[in-house]
């Protein structure tokens, strides 16, 4: 549902993506890798317009991905995204941050956003919290209602910016047993992240970026364990034995 | 002191006219700054080049001009044009475009100080430029904007006086013409201080209010 054809895309002299190719089928979970600054972030972010792209073409469901066409909004209501620093509105509730897209985007009525609003909330273990506003919130139920927000879009495909890079570690495993649900439920996602043990037990797929471009891909399994090209080697022995 | 009693009873009455004519001038310029800041601000941050410099250069004309010279231009200039203005009128669009840039320059900075994935988060959920502008930005740049809007305020009480340049009969000039018949300077003057302070007062505290308010997040 989402292919990605031959993309480029530099910011100023910088090239970071060089060609990049790739496609996610419905209901598959992949899962991109690699080290930082390899424009791994870049290709979510192009994927929903927040970034233009040079060359190349990107759709989804067959429609073209343009950010300065009006067609954006449209897959943007289908393709969310949860981001690293989650992004909640500070002003707003958990449950406003919620039916916020619903309300005003998709102009539904209030009773049904507020209703599925509080079973999402409730779905991410936190419907004791919908009057909290962002702030009270820990970093791991903050990403919470994030994925909450995203999922009230009734999206087709979610995109997720490195969701857990910026939670204390003892609070990672709510939020990867939230996307571990959805994978399970059969959400299509696609995954930046440097969790290893999430791509490996829940990517179906996984892509290896390095420099700009598509290193190796593969199985997740397949790939995290018997990694083929030397580079993936090298960046996985790092991620997994730093000392 | 005493003396100072007596006419303080005498010319309260006449100069508390002066006040109304005060805070008719503060609050219709007020608004009028408001809204034309906002407009300016939101040209400016449009993303549109042309309405961006045009906004930009609308802001540096504005500031480069002083009060008291756009008064006299509309009162005095603008009838040989065909658009003849009361004085108050004259006042209010007066007072109400000079500090428009202010206001401008102070929203663009209370709108562009909102975390860009405040922007990105609502983009992702479909929401086009304005929709983003009016339930994620302005919403979160108001508690940023309110403590500099306060001094706005308060500046704009005190350079309503400017207007008895023009004939507006506010409590500047409502003192002056009574200085000016009675002799009383010392009574008079200070009495008129007095009374601008006294309406400063609450507004001093309300920048208070929302200083401590803007702290807490």
């Amino acid at each position: 549902m989402i292919e990605l054809n031959d993309v480029h895309k530099s910011f100023g002299r910088v090239e970071v993506l060089k060609g990049i190719t790739a496609s996610v089928e419905k209901g598959e979970v992949v899962c991109i890798i690699g080290p930082s600054g390899s424009g791994k972030s870049t290709i979510l972010r192009c994927i929903n317009g927040l970034e233009s792209y040079d060359r190349g073409e990107i759709s989804v469901e067959g429609l073209k991905v343009d950010r300065d066409a009006p067609s954006i909004v449209n897959i943007r209501t289908q393709v969310s995204m949860v981001f690293q620093r989650f992004n909640l509105f500070p002003h707003r509730t958990a449950l406003e941050n919620v039916v916020e897209g619903p309300l005003y985007v998709k102009k539904e009525s209030r009773a049904q956003a507020f209703d599925r609003g509080r079973a999402l909330l409730a779905q991410v273990g936190l419907a004791e919290k919908a009057d909290a506003h962002p702030p009270q919130l820990s970093g791991g139920q903050q990403q919470r209602v994030a994925i909450a927000r995203a999922l009230a879009m009734q999206p087709k495909a979610i995109l997720f910016d490195e969701p857990t890079s910026a939670l204390d570690p003892e609070l990672v495993g709510d939020v990867l047993g939230v996307m571990r649900k959805l994978a399970d439920d059969g959400m299509t996602m696609v995954v930046v992240t440097h969790e290893m043990g999430f791509a490996r037990d829940v990517a179906d797929r996984v892509l290896f970026i390095d420099g700009g471009v598509i290193v190796e891909q593969g199985p997740a399994r397949a790939l995290l364990n018997q990694p083929q090209h030397p580079r993936t080697q090298d960046f996985l022995r790092r991620v997994l034995h730093p000392l | 002191m005493k003396g100072f009693w007596r006419d303080a009873v005498e010319f309260f009455p006449i100069l508390l006219n002066g006040v109304a004519l005060t805070i008719i001038v503060t609050i219709g310029s007020l608004l009028l700054s408001t809204v034309l800041g906002l407009v300016w601000a939101m040209m400016r941050v449009s993303g549109i080049k042309a309405l961006s410099m045009l906004s930009a250069s609308l802001i540096n004309v504005i500031r480069g001009i002083p009060i008291i010279v756009l008064l006299f231009y509309l009162y005095f200039v603008m009838p040989d044009l065909g658009v003849t203005l009361s004085a108050l009128q004259a006042a209010i669009l007066g007072l109400g475009i000079a500090y428009s840039a202010y206001q401008a320059e102070n929203f663009r900075a209370g709108i562009e100080a909102i975390d860009k994935g405040q922007i990105e988060a609502a983009q992702s959920i479909g929401m086009g430029w304005w929709l983003t502008m009016r339930r994620v930005v302005l919403p979160q740049a108001v508690r940023i904007v309110l403590p500099p809007y306060g001094n706005v305020m308060i500046m704009m009480l005190k350079d309503s006086s400017q207007a008895s340049t023009i004939t507006v009969a506010e409590l500047a000039l409502q003192g002056k013409l009574i200085a000016s018949s009675t002799f009383k300077n010392t009574s008079v003057f200070t009495l008129v201080a007095l009374m601008y302070l006294t309406m400063s007062i609450p507004l001093i505290l309300l920048v208070r209010h929302f200083e401590k308010r803007a702290g807490k997040r």
